[in-house]
């Protein structure tokens, strides 16, 4: 099922991840690290997430498990964008 | 440093901030957090009083008198003794790097917030009078400055790794370095143990993956062997670097979960934690990319290292035997030949 929010992340993800693959190439559950992801990379494109969906990742999420799949992005941002509604 | 885990894929480990060396500090989540400056420390005033430190008026910048310089070369000399027989090369630069050192090891990236960079005025003699205007007048003049080819060191080790890629690929077995400098951090504090200008011994493994790792395990045993020598209490934990900003808190959590870096804690302050004294620093393949390292197979070397801050270390034993250092235990008097 086509996800939006997996479209944004994808978007952002060939924007600002500096991969040196194909974002298409790559499968929600591959491993971004192993792609290439930097940690420079993976700052780029927190600090671009934040922007666009207007949240702030928190210390805990702050990790190499967060930014380890497109799917773990996506379920870190369903958190994040979820506590917005309901603060 | 930072790499996946796993170590597969592209260039990892080349991208990352390389490690500080010796933290500006031996706390937890001190990643990017802004300097703060309060008042002096009981033990910053213990140490002034006793005419071992001297107030400049910069915070963590002082001076030193004959009595604690003696314990820094005592120390010094104890730490020779006990790696003479390692067949170290002895290097020794001054406590700058060329600024472009600086911009290519990536210090940038992980540590904005401590780097400096040496500035001088390069002005004809109409900009001088503009300078002396501003000085006059108590506006910036600084801003008629501009930056040199000189950057301060902010660990000794910095100025080994280029040095050494110049000499093209290591030898079979490796190389070893002894390294030793004034190191700069722009970090002031109202901390004895937070200096903005300190002394850093290091020993320096470059070569193969598996000799780099045992240099830094065996240090690991070798370090707290020389703390407990000096009697001195430490416990010895997994560690990161204080990397700026929120994303350097991810590549604090990265650094720590893979081991990494290790720091030598001694307790010197009442509050805050233990302070590293000596930190174990495993770079994995990052410099040797960085600088064009190459092993005796043409492969990009590891290295790690092992640093001591002295001035630390004369804290630590300050704080545990007494300001009089004539005073102390016998034996480590012995050790320290004092």
């Amino acid at each position: 099922m086509p996800d939006e929010l997996v479209s944004e992340i994808r978007a952002l993800l060939a924007r600002e991840g500096s991969l040196a693959v194909d974002v298409a190439a790559i499968g929600d559950r591959d491993d971004l690290w192993r792609a290439g992801l930097t940690s420079h990379g993976s700052v780029d494109l927190m600090l671009a997430l934040e922007e666009r969906f207007g949240v702030e990742f928190p210390d805990r999420l702050l990790t190499r498990q967060t930014f380890r799949t497109i799917e773990a992005l996506a379920t870190a941002l369903r958190e994040l964008l979820a506590a917005e509604v309901s603060a | 440093m930072t790499a996946p885990v796993d170590g597969l894929g592209p260039p990892v480990g080349a991208e990352a901030p390389p490690p500080s060396g010796l933290s500006p500090d031996g706390r937890e989540g001190s990643a990017g957090t802004a300097p703060t400056v309060g008042p002096a420390s009981d033990f910053l005033r213990d140490l002034t009083e006793a005419g071992l430190l001297l107030e400049t008026g910069v915070p963590g910048l002082y001076g030193r008198s004959a009595r604690f310089e003696a314990l820094i070369e005592r120390i010094d000399e104890f730490v020779s003794r006990r790696t003479a027989e390692d067949g170290a090369e002895r290097l020794r630069f001054p406590p700058a790097l060329p600024r472009r050192e600086l911009e290519r090891s990536g210090y940038l990236e992980g540590f904005p917030h401590l780097a400096g960079t040496v500035h001088a005025f390069t002005g004809d003699e109409r900009a001088h009078r503009a300078l002396l205007a501003d000085l006059e007048a108590g506006r910036d003049w600084t801003t008629r400055q501009r930056p040199t080819d000189v950057a301060l060191l902010p660990a000794a080790c910095y100025p080994v790794y280029p040095t050494l890629a110049a000499r093209g690929p290591l030898p079979e077995r490796g190389a070893l370095v002894d390294v030793a400098s004034w190191c700069f951090r722009h970090e002031p504090s109202r901390e004895p143990t937070r200096l903005q200008f300190f002394r850093m011994r290091e020993q320096v493994r470059i070569g193969e993956p598996e000799a780099v790792r045992a240099f830094r395990d065996d240090w690991l045993e070798r370090g707290r062997r020389l703390i407990d020598e000096l009697a001195l209490p430490c416990t010895i934990t997994t560690a990161h670097d204080p990397f700026f900003g929120r994303g350097g808190r991810m590549m604090a959590a990265s650094q720590k979960e893979q081991g990494l870096k290790f720091e030598l804690l001694v307790p010197i302050l009442d509050g805050g934690g233990p302070t590293a004294c000596l930190s174990f620093n495993w770079h994995r393949d990052r410099f040797g990319r960085t600088f064009g390292l190459r092993t005796a197979r043409g492969e990009p070397a590891h290295s790690a290292c092992v640093g001591i801050g002295l001035e630390r270390l004369a804290l630590a034993l300050l704080r545990h035997h007494g300001l009089e250092p004539e005073r102390w235990p016998r034996a480590v008097r012995a050790l320290l030949g004092s």
